[in-house]
């Protein structure tokens, strides 16, 4: 294995880190008499080229993997007749959206119309920059990295909107609402939960906060359990998927806040949201799951593959919770992101915040303070989660007397139900 | 720093171009007549489920959602505050702690308040 690593360290070929094949470039480029600011700029798009055709390719790959891994897993085929396993099926899905008539309601005109669907895609692209695929491949080394993620996300309540009021369509406005409602709400679990990673790694730069995972030899997610389950949950709120897929909900509101739209539009507001979830998955891999450090495993495997396939793990995760999921009321669902996520956060971050203070006053060695770190956090997530279950859960009741979620009405018990007697033997009469 | 500043807003640059080209490739098809444009009254009216749609849907709409606003504007600018602390967090010693703790607990009684009175209910 050492004589196999001997043949590629140091040279132009290692591939482990692509900066590798960029430096001797640049260099041939100097040596040419090319400015500092004409090297800046071809490296700029070097990077630049790269993300975007990772972008593509993901937009265009993930349609098949997504409708594909849903339907195998709701015992269905999924898109199987065009090319091998279906492979050609986001190609005709792009060419049919291509040359499909535009539709666009002649009460609804304006350039916002247009305007909404790139807008809702250009966030998930540049959210891409500042995620570090290697020790030296990072596109833009942002201080403050986490804020500009932040940021950049919350563009989408701007984008959703635009779309369901410039459609001039009742269904697309209530979409619209629901998701704003629902955004914002989840907006404070998740910065709430991200505080906690900033406090461990005292900076908000991603390459930083990987490398702070490097150095104590542990994943984030062992030192932030709860945190995880917060950003997960309620970024995939964020996205619109299943579990909270109320924008869209095609039972209630036809198609949500892209009602009105068809062809390429549509097709655009449906790549986004790949897209997005790809970057949120980068994003998830990136803050709790090492990014491109694995232990060992990134000496040997490059580490941007490592990452792409940890962001392909949280991605099958969230395809996983759409496939098997049923969708939650809106009233249940901006109860969970006030009662629920938003306390549990402030708290975790109360005792990160303990925890970290601790560590620098003791002056104790990482050995100590790291495994008692994940001891407590993980009993904080459990003895959290059961607690709230515990007290916060409406009481089941079999035969319900009263609506559940507003106690102010009287109904009277309904006095011609009589409960079966199931404990008899034989099962119910 | 601004040269890393520089390096995002290239990737802004060509974000925005990616949606573009899909969107022009598509005027492009209308204009070579490959892709077909047949307006029609019906077509062009706003789909209700078959109904004629009456009125306009640019409309008021319910205060409830004017709730939610004002409550995250409350916990997003506790954000804005929390922020910097956390970076700066290590190298401020014992008094940031406490500081942030009082800071929270005014945060949890008008988080306690707004949730007594309901500001939490979808109704």
């Amino acid at each position: 294995m050492t004589m196999l690593l001997d043949l590629i360290t140091g040279y132009w070929w290692d591939a482990r880190d692509l900066s590798n094949m960029t430096r001797p470039l640049y260099e041939f480029l100097r040596d040419q008499g090319v400015s500092d600011a004409g090297i800046f700029v071809i490296s700029a798009l070097l990077g630049t080229l790269a993300i975007i055709s990772f972008v593509g390719a993901v937009a265009i790959i993930n349609i098949w993997v997504e409708r594909r891994v849903v339907g195998r897993m709701q015992s269905r085929l999924g898109p199987n007749r065009l090319g091998p396993f279906g492979l050609l099926q986001p190609i005709a899905d792009a060419i049919k959206l291509m040359q499909k008539e535009v539709l666009q309601p002649a009460s609804a005109p304006g350039w916002i119309y247009t305007v909404a669907p790139i807008a809702f895609t250009v966030p998930g692209i540049a959210i891409l920059a500042v995620i570090p695929w290697g020790r030296n491949m990072v596109l833009a080394n942002l201080d403050v990295g986490l804020l500009y993620i932040l940021g950049l996300s919350s563009l989408a309540v701007l984008s959703v909107f635009m779309a369901g009021y410039s459609s001039n369509n009742k269904y697309s406005l209530f979409g619209a609402m629901r998701v704003i409602a629902m955004l914002v709400s989840y907006e404070i679990p998740i910065v709430a939960g991200l505080l906690g990673i900033v406090l461990f790694a005292g900076s908000m730069n991603l390459q930083e906060i990987v490398l702070f995972q490097e150095e104590h030899w542990a994943f984030m997610i062992m030192l932030q359990p709860l945190a995880f389950l917060i950003y997960f949950f309620s970024i995939s709120a964020e996205l619109n998927r299943t579990p909270a897929d109320i924008a869209e909900a095609e039972s209630e509101i036809v198609g949500g806040y892209h009602t009105e739209y068809s062809g390429m539009k549509f097709g655009l507001f449906y790549a986004a949201e790949l897209i997005n979830a790809v970057a949120v998955s980068a994003i998830i891999a990136t803050l709790f799951l090492g990014g491109w450090w694995t232990y060992k495993l990134d000496e040997f495997i490059p580490g941007w593959m490592l990452l792409i396939g940890k962001i392909y793990g949280v991605y099958f995760i969230f395809v996983w919770t759409r496939g098997t999921l049923p969708r939650f009321r809106i009233d249940q669902l901006l109860a969970f992101a006030w009662k629920w996520l938003t306390p549990m956060a402030l708290i975790n971050v109360i005792v990160v915040a303990a925890e970290v203070l601790l560590w620098n006053e003791t002056g104790w060695s990482d050995w100590f303070w790291i495994p008692a770190i994940i001891a407590i956090n993980t009993a904080l997530c459990v003895g959290l989660i059961v607690f709230f279950v515990k007290v916060f859960a409406p009481k089941f009741q079999r035969f319900p007397t009263r609506p559940r979620f507003y106690p102010g009405i009287d109904v009277p018990s309904l006095p011609a139900v009589t409960p079966p007697d199931f404990a008899r033997k034989g099962g119910p009469a | 720093m601004i040269d890393q500043f520089g390096r995002a807003g290239f990737l802004l640059v060509f974000a925005v171009i990616f949606p573009l080209i899909p969107i022009v490739a598509s005027v492009a098809l209308g204009l070579f007549k490959i892709r077909p444009s047949k307006p029609d009254p019906i077509k062009d009216s706003i789909y209700e489920c078959g109904m004629v749609p009456i009125g306009d849907a640019q409309v008021r709409y319910n205060v409830r959602y004017y709730v939610f606003g004002l409550l995250f504007v409350v916990f997003d600018v506790e954000a804005v505050f929390l922020y910097p602390w956390a970076v700066a967090y290590v190298g401020l010693g014992v008094y940031a702690f406490f500081e942030a703790l009082i800071f929270m607990a005014i945060l949890f009684i008008g988080y306690a308040y707004a949730w007594r009175k309901g500001a939490m209910e979808w109704l």
